[in-house]
This record gives structure tokens, sequence and C-alpha cells, in this order.
């Protein structure tokens, strides 16, 4: 393939990085709005440090509420970095280029909260340290720490290496950012050239961390599953629950990106970069997702509910007929079926508005499974519940609890929005590379070539 | 009350001891550690104002000899840290309870409370009413903790606050636990409690290491029924047992295969298990309770009156 005009490079590469630091009113005010939840979830914090967990709505019935399911639900969407640096990359999805800064970034934040939430819910947060002086190997919380340790370090390390080459772009072309800035770029890209044996080694580099991490991004998951799978309470002690949390989790972590590409193509004027192409590629792969979910969900209650075991049918009636039903079927309908029938048409999948519609019903439906696979088992055990005291045999979290839940979800967003704030959001290197190699249309770049004065805006 | 050792010294008013508090494990203790202790009586020999009571001591040699009450030290045994995760040498502790007998009066779960100094909204041994199908006659269900031999609860423990001990015992050392509520959620049987806000605490000092704390609760732990192993390390049976009027607990040791309820029947395990038709709870989930239970047939008290509570209400 014939090289990029050094002119067009440039001025892509302008454009890319003029996001870079610069202010948009509409991302300041969103910044401050998460920054104002998540003060306010600190305070909900402090209190509850303070007073002990007794103000949540949990209580010995129900041990694990919220910050479990939101937990499960970090965790979750932590894969859809993997799903995009490892998977697309080993099915040869040209297209992915783009998008392995911002599936990274949200991998990052995810896998940060991931590791917060278990100890928002601990009694004793202060003893924290114990699991590294008196922890248990066989215990699967410990599997969980040193898996999302492991994980969180290989996505940072896999967010690092792609950025080195534009860190030094970066550093060669913004000579009137702040001095200061200009020595952490030199210092980051640790004096790349851009010469062919520094290009081989990086993509070495990334290949090796994209086969180590597939199968770390997989274990977390699956562990966080067998936190509840290792039990015998009816619901819970079921085989399917990893690979069910797996999928799960890489379909919310497609919607989520989907949602996130949507804000940043008109955000960060990215139009040319973030295109149909790849809202319809991910669609396809959100299809993909939710059909084979739906066809879980089908064995996880399907098969027990055809069997009615004692039991099982306790949950199983609170989930079909009970008070968790509305939830239930949400999930099932609102959160499955319909983005399935909608995504099915190739028509709603070319068109921005329908795939993102379809994805904030997946991605909500998501959210509200996590709650469902955690709390209703609990409010059925074997033993039946009796002169239980008020408050104890049912869970309506508490004030301090959707505070603190609703400010590790801000915060979640935030950390997104501040991880592209001192970066390029699309990886300049690879994709001027790609498109030099195999020409815009595989990469699902629009009319960057082509494209003449574009308009720069340093920071 | 005892001096708090194991030892043969007979220094309490053995006269007035009420049967509740008999000695069941004495006889254990005499043959095999009695000795060990009796350096910690007799063997003290600062010197005292005699005070002309004399008392009977076992010596090593196997003589027993009257020496002046003031002669015998209060001796209190150290219980290490190691001693508690170990549990009481040479015994395997077993429950048995007999739901013919158990009308639901609920006096072991206050005997309980009152041991532990737990208030009332939290029962470590709970009665609830059972009736498996509707046509079936209700009873009431006596739950302690299982104290599991293959306990779910304490494989799951991320940093080994709550273990098993070799004495069956399953333990919680409120020092360590971190308040995961991880062993809550495997705990099949619902035993376990969490402390959600900061409990009343007693006015007691207590020496022993957390794990065998009669106060056990602790703001941000779990705690449950531990089977009293303050009671056993100085041979006297738990406060449920010693709480139920009806007879309807035992208790005991089942290398020694023997039981022991209120009035003080002591009894050998074997053979009640066998005549009783013991069962455990949800033997099908591969516990292994501790606790095993005689049905309720031919029962004391009118079954006619038990209401059941729905589920949820
Ligand atoms: S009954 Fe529950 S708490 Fe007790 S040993 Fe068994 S699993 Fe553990
Ligand atoms: S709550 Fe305490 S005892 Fe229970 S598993 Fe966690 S650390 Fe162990």
């Amino acid at each position: 393939m014939e090289k990029l005009n050094p002119e067009i490079k440039n001025q892509i590469e302008n454009e890319l990085l003029s996001t870079v630091g610069r202010r948009y009113r509409q991302e300041t005010f969103w910044v401050i709005f998460l920054g104002l939840i998540c003060v306010g979830g600190t305070v909900a914090w402090i209190i509850q440090l303070r007073k002990g967990l007794g103000v949540t709505a949990m209580r010995d019935y129900v041990s694990w509420g919220l910050y479990i399911s939101l937990l499960f639900f970090f965790v979750g969407v932590s894969l859809i970095g993997a799903l995009v640096s490892c998977v697309l990359r080993m099915s040869g999805a040209k297209w992915r280029y783009p998008l392995i800064r911002i599936a990274e970034a949200v991998t990052l934040s995810a896998i940060f909260f991931a590791g917060f939430m278990p100890v928002l819910d601990m009694g004793r947060p202060e003893r924290l340290y114990y699991l590294i002086t008196h922890g248990r190997i066989q215990s699967p919380i410990l599997w969980d720490v040193v898996a999302i340790a492991t994980y969180f370090i290989g996505s940072v390390i896999y967010f690092y290496l792609p950025l080195i080459p534009d860190l030094a772009i970066m550093r060669d072309k913004l000579t009137d950012a702040p001095k200061w800035r200009r020595k952490l770029w030199r210092w980051l890209a640790m004096g790349w050239e851009d010469n062919l044996l520094q290009r081989r080694l990086l993509k070495k580099a990334m290949l090796i961390l994209c086969i180590v991490i597939l199968p770390v991004a997989i274990s977390v998951h699956t562990i966080s599953a067998w936190l509840i799978a290792f039990t015998l309470r009816p619901g819970w002690n079921s085989t399917i629950m990893g690979p069910y949390f797996v999928f799960g989790a890489l379909m919310a972590g497609t919607a989520i990106m989907i949602l996130i590409i949507a804000k940043l193509r008109h955000g960060y004027r990215l139009e040319h970069y973030l295109t149909p192409k790849h809202f319809n590629n991910l669609a396809k792969i959100l299809l993909a997702l939710t059909a084979f979910y739906l066809y879980l969900n089908i064995n996880k209650y399907g098969v027990p509910a055809y069997k009615m075991a004692k039991e099982e049918k306790a949950v199983l009636n609170d989930l079909f007929y009970g008070n968790n039903s509305f939830f239930f079927w949400f999930t099932q309908i609102a959160g499955l079926v319909i983005p399935i029938i909608i995504l099915s048409f190739k028509r709603f999948r070319q068109s921005i508005k329908w795939v993102v519609t379809a994805s904030v019903m997946v991605l909500l439906g998501a959210l509200i499974n996590r709650y469902l696979i955690v709390v209703p088992n609990m409010l059925h055990p074997f033993v039946p519940i009796q002169h239980a005291q008020h408050g104890y045999a049912s869970y309506n979290p508490t004030l301090i609890e959707w505070a603190i839940t609703a400010s590790s979800l801000a915060g979640f967003v935030l950390l997104i929005i501040l991880l592209f704030k001192p970066f390029p959001v699309i990886t300049m290197w690879e994709v001027t590379e790609e498109v030099e190699k195999r020409g815009e249309k595989e990469i699902g770049v629009e009319n960057i070539i082509t494209l003449q004065n574009i308009p720069t805006h340093a920071s | 009350m005892a001096c708090g050792n194991n030892c043969t010294c007979n220094r309490n008013e053995s006269g007035n001891q009420d049967n509740s508090r008999r000695d069941f494990l004495l006889k254990g203790l005499m043959g095999g550690i009695g000795a060990a202790f009796l350096s910690g009586c007799s063997g003290s020999t600062s010197p005292k104002s005699e005070s002309g009571d004399k008392v009977n001591v076992l010596t090593h040699d196997g003589k027993l000899v009257a020496v002046d009450k003031s002669q015998v030290a209060n001796f209190k045994p150290h219980i290490s840290e190691e001693d508690v995760r170990k549990g009481i040498p040479g015994k395997k502790f077993v429950m048995v309870i007999d739901l013919a007998k158990c009308d639901g009066c609920g006096k072991c779960t206050k005997a309980c409370n009152k041991m532990h100094y737990l208030p009332s909204n939290k029962e470590w041994i709970e009665v609830l009413e059972m009736q498996d199908s509707p046509e079936v006659s209700p009873y009431y269900f006596v739950k302690p903790c299982m104290h599991c031999d293959n306990p779910p609860c304490t494989k799951v423990c991320p940093v080994d606050a709550t273990f098993k001990r070799e004495d069956g015992i399953v333990a919680i050392d409120t020092d360590r636990c971190i308040g995961c509520r991880f062993c809550m959620a495997a705990c099949p049987y619902s035993v376990r409690l969490f402390n959600w806000t900061e409990p009343v605490k007693p006015n007691i000092v207590e020496t022993t290491p957390a794990a065998e704390n009669v106060f056990q609760s602790k703001k941000g732990c779990v705690e449950k029924c531990d089977f009293c192993p303050h009671m056993a390390r100085e041979g006297k049976l738990p406060a449920c047992v010693t709480g139920c009027p009806m007879n309807a607990i035992w208790f005991g040791d089942a290398n020694e295969d023997a039981v022991t309820c209120y009035d003080g029947t002591t009894t050998k395990l074997s053979q009640l298990l066998e005549d009783g038709g013991a069962y455990r709870f949800m033997e099908e989930l591969g516990t292994e309770p501790r606790v095993y239970y005689l049905p309720p047939v031919n029962r004391t008290y009118d079954a006619k009156e038990i209401k059941i509570e729905k589920e949820g209400k």
C-alpha cells in the first residue's frame, strides 16, 4: 500500500491530538457532576465506616447486597478490554484499531472499581492487609484478589504499551505544552524513535501480552462467579455460573463500549474515526452475545424450573411471579429479547441511534441482572426464615447504600473521562500504519486521507 | 465455682454443686491430663497463713492427701492462641437434639443469650417451627451451629478467621475476621450472624484468646454458636443444655461415647443414636454435621398448637 502523504499524516495526528487537555463545555459539566456524586458517596462511605455496615439494609439473611452486585458488574465490564484487544485481534478484525485505547480505558477503570467494591463491603476494612499476612490460598477470595491484581497490572501495561509511540508523537509535536508535561512525555516515551526494531519489539510485546491477558481476564470473572457458585445455596449451587458470568460480562462490556464511542464520536468530533462501521460491527457482536446470553439464561432458569426441586422452587417462584418478577422479566425481555430483535435487522444495526438504544437496554438489564443473581437467592435459604426482626427478611437498600453505589458508578465513568484527557483517544500510530497498509475501509475510518484543512485546536 | 482448672482438687463446694454443672468430663480428665494440672494445685508452696480448712488433693502417684486450703493456688492454665486453634485435646464434641422432647419453650436460646451476653434480637440457637409438608405433623426444630466436619464456612474464609478445631468445634477468631461475610453466604444452615453495628459490651474482662471468649460480638465481625468451649474446658455443659428443662439437648464427647443432658443423665451416645433413629439435618449436602437429631415421634406436647410462620412474613 502506498505511504500516506506526510502532510496528511501530520494533519491526522494534529486532529487526534487536539482532544488532549482540551476543555469541552459538556465534558466539564459531566466531570463536575460526576465529581459531586463521588463527593456525596465519599461522605456516605465515611458515615458507613464510622457507624458500621448497619447503615446499609444488609442484614443476616441478605448479607451481600448492592456492593457485591456491583463488584460482579465491574469485574464483568472489565472484560471488554480483553474482548477488543485479544479476541478481535485473534479473529483478525482490523476495525478494532481505533477502539483499542477506549476499550483499555474502560477496562482499567472497571477493574479499579472492581477492586474497590469488596473493600466497601467489608465489615473491617482496616484489616484488609490480613489478606496478605494471614491469607488462606484455599479461599476463592484470595484467588479473586490475585486475579484482579494481575488483571489490573496487565491492563495498565496494555494501556501503556500502545501509548509509547503516541507519547513520542506528543513529545515531538506539542512543543508548546507546559514544560513538566513535555518532560513527563519524554520520560514515558522511553526514547521511542519509531525505528523498525522498536516497532517489531513493541508488536511482539503486545502479542505476548494479548495471549497472556485473555486467560487472566476470563479467570477474573470466573472466580467472581465462583464466589457464589462455591456455596451450597439454592440458585447459586450451579455449574453454569462461570460461563454465565463471563458471557453476561462481555455483553455488558460491549454495550458500554457502544455507548462510550457514541458519546465520544460527537463530543470529541471523531466522526471520521468512529464510524457507522464500528457501530455496525459492535452491534453484530452484541447481537451474538445477547442471543447466547439468552440461551444461557434459558439453561440457568429453565432447567431447574422444569424440575422444581424443593429449594430451587422458592427462588424461582420469587423471580417468576414474586416480588422480583418485574425485574426478572425486565432483564429477560427488555434486556435481551427486544435488543435481540432490534439488532437482528440490518437496517437498525446500521443506525447508530438504534444500536445505542439497544445498548442502553442491554446495559440496564445487565445491571439489574447482577442484583437478581445476588439478592433473591439470599432471601430463600434452605432453612426457612422465621421470627425475623423487622427489616431482616427483606432488602431495601438505604440511602447510604444508594449513594455509595451511585458514586461508584459515577467514579467509574469519571475515571474513564479522566483517562481520555491526557492522551489521544485513538491510537494514532497504529491507525495511520494500518490505513497505510490496508486502506481506510478495513480500519473503519472514513475520509481521513482526503480531508483538507482540518481545523487544529492546540491546547 | 470450680477454680477454672481441670484439676482434681475438688476445691469447689462439691456438696451443693447442682446437677446441671456436673463434671461430666471429669472421668476422662482424671485419667488423661489430671496429673499435668496437679502441679498447679499442690505445687504452690508460697507460705500463707493456715486457714484450717482442709481439701483433698490427688497427687501424681495416685495418693489422696489432705492439705490446707491456703496451700492450694488459684491456678488458671494459660490458654494460648495455639491451644484455642487446636481445641481441647482428645475430645470430639457432639450434640444430640431430641425433637420429640422439645416443646419450643425457647429456654435454650435464653440461656445461651445470657451466657454470651447477647441481646434478645440475636439467636445463636434458634427454635423454628417446621412442617415438612402440609399433611404431616409440625414440630419444633432447634438449630445451633452444626459444627460441620466438612464445614463449607471455614473452607471459604480468606484469612482463617473461622476454623475447624481438632475437638470438632468450628470457632471464630474475631481478632482476625475481616467481615467479608463469605462464610455467611457459604453456611447452608443460616447459622452465622454479623455485627452490623457496635454491640453493647458487658462489663467483663476476658483473658482467653478471642476464639474462646464468652462475649464474641465485635463490630464488623461474624459470630455464631461456639459449643461453649470455655465451659468444656472446665468440664461443664454448654448453656443451652443446662437451660433445657425438657432434657431435649444432649452434649458430650464422641470419643468417650457419652452424652449428658440437663438432669445429669449420662448415656451412651451410640446407643442413643441407634435407639432414637437419629439423623443429621440436610445430610445430603455432605457437610457432616456434628449435631444429631432424634425425630419428633411420640411427642410430649401438643403438636397441633404449633403455628407455622409462612416464609417471608
Ligand atoms: S452449621 Fe454453618 S456455621 Fe456451623 S459449621 Fe456448618 S457451615 Fe459452618
Ligand atoms: S466474615 Fe470473617 S470469618 Fe467469615 S469468611 Fe470473612 S473473614 Fe472469615
